[in-house]
C-alpha cells in the first residue's frame, strides 16, 4: 500500500511542477499564427490547419499515413480477427437502421474532405466517419462480406502511402525540393493527396476494430493455448 | 462570465470523469466513463476554438478508441470464462 | 455556441486570456492522474486507458496554449500536431489491444490483467 502513497505523492509532486510550468509561460505567446496566415493564399487551401497539415508540414503527414499502414501491419501480423458472431437478418431494425445510415455517413465522409480546403474538415476527418461506417458494418454482421474483397482491402489500406510517396516523387523531380508543391498547383495536389488519405485512414481505422488478419493466410504461427491448470 | 462557469464546470467534470474512468471497480463503468470524457474532451476542442480537431477526437478519440477497448474488454471475458469455465468471479 | 470563426469576422466568445489557462491545468491534471493510474493500476485494459488519457491531457495543454494567441484566428500548428496525435493514438491503442490479447493467449488462462 505505501508504494501506491509513494505514486500518488510522485504524481502530485510532478502535477504541482508541470502546474507551474504551464502557469509561467508568457500570456500572450507570439505562435506561428503569423506566419501561417502570412502564406496561406499561396498554400492552395484558406483553412489554415489543413495548409499547416498538407502543405507546410507535409512530411509529417506522410509520416503519420506510414504509421497507421505500420499499425494495421502489426495488428494483422500479431493475431487473427474475429468475426462478430451477429446475423442481420435477426435485427431487422438495426438492418434499417444500416440502410440509412452508412450512406449519409460515405457522403458525410466526401463532404468533409471536400469542406476542409476552406472550412474546418479534411482527410482525417472524414477518415475518421469512414471508419466509422466500417465499424458499422462490422457491427451489422457483415464484416465477412466486407472482407471478402480482400485485394481491394489491401489495395485501399496501401493506397495513402502510395500517393503521397508518388507525390513527393513527382514535386522533387517538378521543383527540385521535397514536398515543394509548384507555384499555384497547391490546392489540386493537396485534394489529390487528401482523397488518398481519406481512404486509407478510413480503411485502417475500420479494419484496426476488426482487429487481425481476415483468414485464409500463410501466416499462421499461433502458439498452441497452454492446457490451462485444474 | 456564464461560458467561465460553463468553463469550470466542464473541466471539473473532465477531471472527475478521468479518474473515474481509470480508477472505477468495475472495468466496463470505466470504459463507459472513457468514452464519455472523449465527448467532453471534443466538447473542449470546441470551446478552445478547434472545429478540426473536435471533429476528429469525437469520431475517433471518444468513438472508435472506446469501441476497440470495449471489443478487447468482451473478448478478454470470453476467453478467460471459456479457459476456466464457471468457477472465476468476474474481474473488478 | 459559435462553433467556427471565420477569417473576416471576429469571435464574439473569445474568452478573456486567464480562461484558457485553466484548460491547459486541467490538462496537466489529466495528465497526472493518467501517470498515477498507470503505475497504479495492474489491469492491461486500465493502462491502455490511462496512456490514453496521458495523451488528451497532452492534447489539452497544446491546444489551450496555442488558442492563448491573439487574434481571432487560433495558432493552426498546434491543432494539425494534436490531430496528428490523436490518429497516432488510436493507432498505438489498436496495436496494444492486439499485444494484450496474445499475452492473454501466451500467459495461460491466468489473466494477465488481474488487479494487483
Amino acid at each position: 500500500m505505501t508504494s501506491r502513497v509513494m505514486v500518488g505523492v510522485l504524481s502530485l509532486a510532478m502535477c504541482a511542477a508541470l502546474g507551474w510550468a504551464v502557469q509561467s509561460l508568457p500570456v500572450r505567446p507570439t505562435g506561428l499564427t503569423g506566419a501561417s496566415l502570412a502564406k496561406l493564399p499561396e498554400s492552395g487551401v484558406t483553412n489554415p490547419v489543413t495548409a499547416v497539415l498538407l502543405n507546410y508540414r507535409g512530411y509529417d503527414t506522410l509520416l503519420e499515413v506510414g504509421v497507421l499502414l505500420l499499425a494495421i501491419v502489426a495488428v494483422w501480423s500479431l493475431r487473427r480477427g474475429e468475426w462478430p458472431a451477429s446475423d442481420l437478418h435477426d435485427r431487422p431494425l438495426l438492418m434499417s437502421l444500416l440502410r440509412v445510415v452508412l450512406p449519409v455517413l460515405v457522403l458525410a465522409a466526401g463532404y468533409l474532405l471536400w469542406i476542409g480546403a476552406f472550412a474546418p474538415g479534411g482527410a482525417f476527418q472524414g477518415g475518421a466517419l469512414l471508419g466509422g461506417a466500417i465499424v458499422l458494418v462490422m457491427l451489422g454482421g457483415l464484416a465477412r462480406r466486407v472482407l471478402a474483397y480482400d485485394r481491394l482491402l489491401r489495395a485501399g489500406l496501401v493506397l495513402g502511402v502510395i500517393v503521397f510517396a508518388a507525390v513527393c516523387a513527382v514535386t522533387m523531380l517538378l521543383t527540385g525540393g521535397l514536398l515543394q508543391f509548384p507555384a499555384g498547383t497547391g490546392g489540386t495536389w493537396i485534394m489529390v493527396i487528401e482523397s488518398a488519405a481519406l481512404v486509407s485512414i478510413g480503411l485502417t481505422l475500420g479494419l484496426l476494430y476488426f482487429g487481425g488478419r481476415p483468414n485464409g493466410d500463410r501466416l499462421d504461427s499461433e502458439h498452441r493455448r497452454p492446457a490451462h491448470h485444474a | 462570465m456564464m461560458l467561465q462557469i460553463f468553463d469550470g464546470l466542464l473541466l471539473l467534470v473532465i477531471v472527475v470523469l478521468a479518474w473515474r474512468s481509470l480508477n472505477d471497480r468495475d472495468v466496463f463503468r470505466a470504459v463507459i466513463s472513457f468514452i464519455a470524457l472523449g465527448l467532453l474532451i471534443a466538447v473542449a476542442w470546441v470551446r478552445l476554438r478547434a472545429p478540426d480537431v473536435a471533429l476528429a477526437e469525437a469520431a475517433v478519440g471518444s468513438g472508435l478508441t472506446g469501441a476497440l477497448i470495449l471489443s478487447a474488454l468482451v473478448r478478454m471475458r470470453r476467453r478467460e470464462r471459456a479457459a476456466t469455465g464457471t468457477r472465476r468471479e468476474a474481474p473488478k | 455556441m459559435v462553433i467556427v470563426s471565420t477569417p473576416s469576422t471576429g469571435d464574439p466568445h473569445t474568452m478573456p486570456d486567464a480562461g484558457y489557462r485553466i484548460y491547459a491545468l486541467a490538462g496537466v491534471a489529466l495528465f497526472a492522474i493518467g501517470f498515477y493510474s498507470l503505475l497504479v493500476q495492474a489491469h492491461l485494459l486500465r493502462r491502455i486507458m490511462a496512456l490514453n488519457v496521458m495523451g488528451s491531457g497532452v492534447f489539452l495543454v497544446y491546444i489551450a496554449l496555442g488558442a492563448q494567441t491573439p487574434g481571432p484566428i487560433p495558432d493552426p500548428v498546434p491543432h494539425a500536431m494534436v490531430l496528428t496525435g490523436i490518429v497516432v493514438s488510436v493507432c498505438a491503442t489498436g496495436l496494444a489491444l492486439a499485444l494484450v490479447d496474445r499475452v492473454q493467449a501466451a500467459a495461460g488462462d491466468a489473466e494477465p490483467g488481474e488487479d494487483a
